[in-house]
């Protein structure tokens, strides 16, 4: 049994008041997520993303299509009882503070008393609000409103968690931290599907990813069948060349650009035998500083395919009547 | 299903009794009832009469603004900011959230209301004390009346219905259009009984039809206001506070029910 199976999912909005048409956010989503994996779900602003993820936690209705989380349907209890979510940018109420709202969320679960607090006291302590827990909530910055929106997704333990851009509003340490749980979470046997646009962290934590753009699946798979992996070139950087040298070594070097304290950066074609060229260059008195393969990251395939799409839109996302 | 629509409630009345917007209306409310005894003494031999009148006038305004300006907000507020998400995907089924959030509010609005109350007794009970002369030529009731409880209890049920209405609107339109369409109901809620005999001073039986369909889906307010009687020291029967309150009950009941119809089926973009 898959954690998330969706079939031709497709929702629709109307939009404008008087004649109100139907504006196609997400069209025929067919989407498989293994349990125990951490899925990412891609995408440019407008895309569906936060769509998909409404669809999947129920908040909003589909137009057709089939969905099933954990086997059920979204909206069923025992569903509710497994899954977390954190939805983008989130907000609570102002008067709570960050510990009363978990065990208001606790206690929706069904724990009490002794069990709440410490469950409530060990989220607060994991996400690194325990100092501000009495703090009321209007008092947070957005940062910490976000690590509150994490504890809240995570106050059931739960099997499968949804996390709608959990990046977002946070500083570098607070990335890393999340970054962090998500595979904290992966390693205890919880399935994590979040949406995001930003790829290295979706690069660096998914085992899978689909790429959703105006509304459609473009690609969904493995990072290695996605992104080929092949390098196409190499990057080296060598310091204290003498004029001329890199000239002498042939059409192998594509481009030299200058960096700080007599250091350049070398492209190297694919095909040339780097080691070879770093030994010639070296017997020219230069001085080897690193070299690097480049190979095409989930950036340049999301960018190549996000740009493709745009240039040829796919027909009636805004349909006519009738 | 009562211990999560419980929760839900406690927390509707733990974020409303920290809210200062409540506590301005409810001191306000105190002082208005406090300022009854200044005005009381300037009518000649009416002072307990007008007191008790201002009492609970200055009651009812201000349960209303509490009714209608906290019910309006109850859900717009949460879906507006989102903080709905959050609660909506535990296991708390939509129309448990509606009826926690009014469960939560009819207990905001008792408490205030005993607030309010309790103050008006407060005046009363020093007035005597001062000034028992004037107590005494009181004799169309007496001064600490237990008949004023009455008149608070309807209080608190008309409010209730308002607060239906409140959050019936608050499912679907903004606040502002919210207030105003409660505001309205409420007005129209206390002359709705001419609606009743409509089709006696028009001609058309359509316009008459309307008016009586109007009389029927409209709350009737009218009913819950028993000031004057209780002020003038006429019984008002407990049969009367029972069927009237039954009435209150129902129509909040159906108006809490549409709630969670409109509710149920709504996408939140």
């Amino acid at each position: 049994m898959h954690a998330i199976e969706t079939e031709h999912l497709t929702k629709d909005y109307a939009v404008g008041f008087w004649r109100p048409r139907p504006y196609r956010a997400l069209d025929s989503l067919s989407l498989q997520v293994e349990r125990n994996e951490v899925f990412g779900f891609l995408g440019p602003n407008g895309a569906g993303k936060t769509t998909t993820l409404k669809l999947l936690t129920e908040l909003i209705y589909p137009t057709s299509g089939r969905i099933a989380v954990l086997g059920k349907p979204p909206g069923h209890p025992d569903v509710r009882r497994r899954v977390g979510f954190l939805p983008e940018a989130p907000y609570f109420y102002d008067y709570l503070t960050a510990e009363e709202l978990l065990a208001y969320f606790a206690g929706l679960f069904g724990l009490r008393g002794e069990e709440r607090r410490k469950r409530v006291s060990a989220l607060l302590d994991r996400v690194g609000i325990a100092g501000e827990r009495r703090l009321p909530l209007r008092k947070y910055s957005k940062g910490m409103l976000q690590r509150v929106g994490l504890a809240q997704a995570l106050v059931n333990e739960p099997e499968l968690v949804f996390l709608d851009e959990p990046m977002s509003g946070l500083d570098p340490l607070g990335r890393r931290d999340v970054r962090a749980l998500i595979l904290e979470l992966r390693d205890r046997g919880c399935t994590v599907f979040f949406s995001s646009h930003i790829l290295s962290d979706a690069e660096v934590l998914c085992s899978r990813v689909a790429i959703v753009v105006g509304g459609q699946l473009v690609t969904a798979g493995r990072l290695s069948e996605i992104l080929a992996f092949e390098v196409s070139g190499w990057e080296l950087v060598m310091a204290d060349l003498a004029p001329g040298a890199v000239e002498s070594v042939g059409s192998a070097v594509r481009r030299v650009t200058p960096i700080s304290e007599g250091r350049y950066t070398l492209e190297v074609a694919p095909d040339a035998e780097p080691e070879r060229l770093v030994a010639e260059l070296r017997s020219k008195g230069g001085r080897f500083v690193s070299l690097n393969p480049v190979r095409t990251t989930l950036e340049d395939y999301f960018v190549q395919q996000v740009t493709a799409r745009k240039a040829s839109p796919p027909p009636g996302r805004v349909m006519p009547e009738g | 299903m009562g211990r999560v629509i419980g929760l839900v409630a406690y927390h509707v009345f733990k974020e409303s009794v920290r809210d200062k917007v409540l506590y301005n209306l409810v001191l306000f409310a105190v002082l208005m009832i406090s300022a009854s005894y200044l005005i009381g003494q300037l009518t000649a031999g009416q002072d307990v009469k007008i007191i008790k009148d201002l009492g609970l006038a200055a009651s009812e305004v201000f349960g209303l603004f509490i009714a209608v300006f906290i019910g309006v907000g109850l859900v717009w507020k949460e879906v507006d900011r989102r903080s709905v998400y959050n609660l909506l995907v535990k296991p708390l089924r939509r129309h448990e959230f509606i009826v926690g959030k009014f469960a939560g509010l009819a207990l905001t609005l008792f408490v205030n209301i005993s607030v309010m109350a309790a103050a008006l007794y407060a005046v009363l009970a020093l007035m005597n004390r001062l000034e028992p002369g004037l107590a005494k030529a009181a004799v169309e009731a007496p001064v600490l009346d237990p008949q004023l409880l009455k008149a608070f209890a309807l209080l608190y049920v008309q409010m209730l219905v308002v607060t239906s209405v409140a959050l019936f609107f608050s499912t679907f339109s903004g606040p502002m259009l919210s207030a105003a369409f409660t505001f309205g109901l409420y007005i129209v809620g206390h002359f709705n009984a001419d609606l009743a005999n409509f089709e006696a001073v028009v001609k058309s039986r359509a316009a008459g039809w309307l008016g009586k369909a109007l009389y029927y889906v409209l709350p009737n307010l009218a009913p819950f206001d028993v000031k004057a009687a209780v002020v003038h020291g006429q019984p008002v029967s407990a049969a009367y506070v029972t069927l009237t309150t039954g009435y209150g009950l129902l129509y909040a009941g159906v108006m809490v029910t549409l709630a969670v119809i409109v509710f149920s089926r709504r996408d939140f973009k």
